[in-house]
C-alpha cells in the first residue's frame, strides 16, 4: 500500500534580489517518491540535493516564503496542511539527524511520552535502562540519544517514519545498530523513509533507493540493483556507484549545480557522458526501465 | 652546520614523523592514549582506523602539535615539532566549516599560510568566483577544497587528514581523495588518513594502523 506518494513536487523560495525586486528560487523540481507500508525507501544524494527540504515539505514545516507545487497523497488522500498538522508527531514521525533536537531542560522520559508505561515499553525494547528516563539529554551518549529519539518517534504508533541522516558520526557498529531499528519498524508494517548519503548502508537495509540530484529524482530502483553497476539505469547513479571506495573509487568531474544556476533541461546533462541534444531542452520525465524508474532520455 | 653534534640522531629520523610513547588524557580524565608509538616516512601513506571514541582524532591533533601529550614526544627528522612558525605537520579537519573564519572571504582564508599557485587551485577545482564568498555560501565539499589548498603550503611535510570526507557524498569524496593523493605523491609528502571506513583506508593508504578496543594501539 502506498503510504505516501509525492508526485512532481516543486519547491521554490521567494527571495529578495536586490532592493524590492523579488524572485522565486527553485530548489526542488519534478521530484517523485513513493513510500510503501512495510518497506524502507532510502533517499540518497549529495548534500544540497534537496533531501532535507523534501522532509520539511512532507511534514509541512517549511518557512512561509516557500511555495510548493505538485501533489502529495497520504494513503490515497491529498496531504493538505490541515492533515499534515494532524498527522505529524503522531502517524508521521520524524527522527532528526542532530541529537540537539531534544529539549535540554526536560528529562528524556517525558520527551518520549507523558505515559510512563509507553516510555517503559519503548526503553525496554531499545535496551535503555529505566533510569535513563529521569536523566537529561546532556547525560546521554550519542548512541543512547539516538535510541531516545527513535523511541520518541515511535511513541505515537506511526505509519510513516522519516529518519534524516541518522548515521553520520556513528561508528560502523552503531550505524548498523541504528539501521536495524529502522528495518524492524518497516518489518512491523510502517513505511520508513530514510534520508542518507551512505549508499553502502542503504543497499544493505533498504528495499528501494531513490537517487536525488540537484533537487530532482533521477532514479528509483530496488536496493539490490545497487550491488552491480550494470543494473543501474541513470548515469548519475552509476557515477555514485563507481565512486564508492569498494567499487573503484573513481570520481566524476564537475559539481552539482546550485539553485538559481540550474541548467535548462536535464540537471545532470553538463556532467553526463551520455548526453544528447534533447537533454538540453527539458527535464526528462520519469519512465520505467528494467523494473526501475529513471529520468533520462538515454537510459536503457 | 649547527646540527653537527646531532648528526647521528638526525640521520636516524631524517624524513620521518615519529610519535614515541604518547600518553594523553583530557584534564584529569582517564588516559585516552597509553604509550602510543608510530612512525611515518616522507612519501608514505598510512591510515589510522578504529571505532569512534578510541582516540584517533586526539592522536591526529597531537601529531600536528595542536595538543601536547602528558608524556612522550612527537619528532620530525628526529627533532621535536617546532613550537612557533609554520607547522610542518598540517591537519585537515573533519568539519571544514569549523576550520575557517566565518567572517573572512575565502580568498583571504586561502592565503593564510602561503599563496597557492593557480595550478593547484585548478587541480582542486576551486573556482575564482568562490574567492569572494563567505564560508556559509559554499558547500562542505567546496570548503574542504580550500582547507586542503591551505594545508598544502610549500613548507608542509606531512598531511593528517582526519575524517575529511565523512560528510561528503561518495563522488565528492572520491574527487577529494584523488587529488590529495596526487599532490602528496607529487611532492613526496607523508600522509596520515584517519577514518573509520576500512574500505576507504584500503584505497588511500599503503599501510593500515588499527586501534583496538582497549585504546592501546599495537606497536608497529
Amino acid at each position: 500500500m502506498n503510504a505516501l506518494e509525492v508526485k512532481n513536487l516543486s519547491l521554490e523560495f521567494l527571495m529578495y534580489d536586490g532592493g524590492f525586486a523579488r524572485r522565486y528560487l527553485r530548489v526542488i523540481s519534478n521530484l517523485n517518491i513513493t513510500a510503501r507500508a512495510g518497506e524502507m525507501l532510502a533517499v540518497a544524494g549529495s548534500s544540497g540535493s534537496g533531501k532535507s527540504l523534501l522532509v520539511h515539505a512532507i511534514l509541512g514545516i517549511l518557512p512561509k516564503n516557500a511555495r510548493v507545487e505538485g501533489g502529495m497523497t497520504w494513503f490515497g488522500e491529498p496531504l493538505t496542511p490541515a492533515l499534515q498538522k494532524k498527522l505529524r508527531g503522531r502517524e508521521m514521525a520524524f527522527v532528526p539527524q542532530s541529537v540537539t533536537y531534544l529539549d535540554p531542560l526536560m528529562r528524556v522520559g517525558r520527551q518520549v511520552s507523558r505515559d510512563k508505561a509507553v516510555v517503559g515499553g519503548l526503553f525496554d525494547r531499545y535496551h535503555l535502562d529505566a533510569a535513563v528516563a529521569r536523566q537529561f539529554p546532556h547525560e546521554l551518549s550519542g548512541g543512547m540519544t539516538r535510541r531516545v529519539l527513535i523511541s520518541a518517534a515511535l511513541a505515537g504508533k506511526p505509519r510513516l517514519v522519516i529518519a534524516d541522516e541518522p548515521t553520520p558520526g556513528l561508528s560502523p557498529h552503531l550505524a548498523e545498530h541504528a539501521m536495524k531499528h529502522f528495518r524492524e519498524l518497516a518489518d512491523a508494517g510502517a513505511a520508513v523513509l530514510l534520508i542518507t548519503h551512505d549508499l553502502e548502508l542503504a543497499v544493505r537495509f533498504a528495499d528501494e533507493i531513490a537517487v536525488f540530484y540537484a533537487g530532482t529524482t533521477v532514479e528509483t530502483a530496488k536496493a539490490s540493483d545497487f550491488t552491480d553497476e550494470n543494473r543501474l539505469r541513470h548515469p548519475y547513479s552509476r557515477a555514485l556507484w563507481r565512486a564508492m571506495p569498494q567499487n573503484g573509487f573513481k570520481p566524476t568531474v564537475g559539481v552539482q549545480p546550485y539553485a538559481g544556476n540550474l541548467p535548462d533541461g536535464c540537471l545532470y546533462a553538463p556532467r553526463c557522458d551520455m548526453r544528447s541534444p534533447e537533454c538540453g531542452q527539458k527535464i526528462p520525465p520519469p519512465r520505467a526501465v528494467r523494473g526501475g524508474e529513471v529520468s533520462c532520455y538515454n537510459a536503457r | 652546520m649547527q646540527d653537527r653534534i646531532d648528526v647521528s640522531k638526525a640521520a636516524r629520523g631524517a624524513g620521518m614523523l615519529e610519535a614515541r610513547e604518547i600518553v594523553f588524557a583530557y584534564g584529569r580524565g582517564r588516559d585516552i592514549l597509553k604509550g602510543f608509538n608510530m612512525s611515518v616516512k616522507a612519501g608514505e601513506r598510512v591510515a589510522l582506523v578504529g571505532p569512534s571514541g578510541c582516540g584517533k582524532s586526539t592522536l591526529a591533533q597531537i601529531l600536528a602539535g595542536m595538543l601536547r601529550p602528558k608524556s612522550g614526544e612527537v619528532t620530525i627528522d628526529g627533532k621535536p615539532l617546532p613550537k612557533k612558525g609554520f607547522r610542518p605537520v598540517q591537519l585537515i579537519y573533519q568539519h571544514p566549516e569549523k576550520a575557517v573564519n566565518p567572517r573572512l572571504k575565502l580568498g583571504k582564508t586561502l592565503t593564510e599560510a602561503s599563496s597557492p599557485d593557480d595550478a593547484l587551485l585548478a587541480a582542486l577545482g576551486i573556482e575564482k568566483a568562490w574567492m569572494d564568498r563567505y564560508p556559509a555560501e559554499l558547500s562542505g565539499g567546496e570548503l574542504q577544497r580550500f582547507c586542503i589548498a591551505r594545508a598544502l603550503a610549500p613548507e608542509t611535510r606531512f598531511i593528517i587528514a582526519d575524517e575529511v570526507s565523512t560528510m561528503l557524498d561518495v563522488i565528492t569524496q572520491a574527487q577529494i581523495w584523488e587529488l590529495l593523493c596526487d599532490v602528496v605523491s607529487a611532492r613526496g609528502l607523508g600522509l596520515i588518513a584517519v577514518t573509520h571506513s576500512a574500505a576507504l583506508a584500503e584505497r588511500v593508504s599503503e599501510r593500515i594502523i588499527t586501534f583496538d578496543d582497549k585504546n592501546s594501539p599495537p606497536i608497529k
